[in-house]
């Protein structure tokens, strides 16, 4: 189990084996990596900038990586994410999981980077070419973090 | 009490971090905002529309019903836009 707020880039192949290295009971590694995109809406962007509240970011993240652990029998998760100015390409976050089934991890993964985008305070500076204006929350956000309220992973164990 | 600013609210306040001593009737985060408004025209732009606005208390998320106390960290911002 691991949180690293940091602003410098991460090599994803090492972030993975740190999960897995000297273990023989890890079934499947689950992964989400985020990526900055040149376009956003219908402008172009040129850079991003991520602002966080250091201090309430680690324990935001950590809370959220137990509460995954609470509702999921995982072996290990791993969550990076960056703050800084990123360029269109780079890596901005890394969301991993890794349990004895697939289906726990793959699951364990989407609900950690659907209630980190709710929960975890960074926020997004873009810079277009028009200038720069900081990024919306948005609503289909909420909605996906919202499918995991309590009871919601049980109601798609029982589908 | 120490008052975190970020995003836009840290752009339009002018500042990311002040102390304050607000009055003794300043009891709950409305109540602090709407006296902090009267710190200058930047936050009475920045904190004009209230539903915009999300805090945390002591690093915790907290609403504007939620009682503060002199030694508090509140912090202001927009809705988050990390992942």
């Amino acid at each position: 189990m691991a949180v690293r707020v940091q602003r410098e880039d991460f090599d994803v192949g090492a972030a993975l084996a740190e999960l897995t290295d000297g273990r023989r009971d890890i079934g499947g590694v689950a992964s989400f990596v985020g990526l900055v995109r040149d376009v956003s809406g219908d402008a172009q962007v040129r850079s991003m900038t991520l602002e966080h509240y250091p201090g309430m970011t680690e324990s935001m993240l950590a809370r959220i990586e137990a509460e995954a652990k609470a509702r999921w029998p995982l072996d290990g998760t791993l969550i990076i994410h960056r703050y800084g100015r990123l360029e269109p390409g780079e890596r901005i976050v890394l969301v991993a999981t890794a349990s004895a089934h697939r289906r726990h991890a793959l699951e364990a993964c989407e609900f950690l980077i659907d209630w980190l985008k709710t929960k975890a305070p960074f926020w997004k500076l873009e810079d277009t070419g028009d200038g720069e204006r900081w990024v919306a929350a948005k609503a289909s956000d909420d909605d996906a973090a919202a499918r995991w309220q309590a009871g919601a992973s049980d109601d798609r164990a029982a589908e | 009490m120490r008052i975190l600013y970020f995003a836009w609210l840290r752009q339009r306040t002018g500042t990311g971090e002040e102390t304050i001593e607000p009055p003794p009737e300043v009891r709950d985060v409305a109540g602090l905002i709407e006296w902090l408004k009267g710190r200058g025209p930047g936050h009475a732009e920045a904190l004009r529309d209230i539903s915009a606005i999300r805090v945390a208390i002591n690093q915790e998320f907290a609403g504007m019903d939620s009682a503060v106390a002199p030694g508090d960290e509140v912090a202001l911002f927009p809705p988050m836009t990390g992942g």
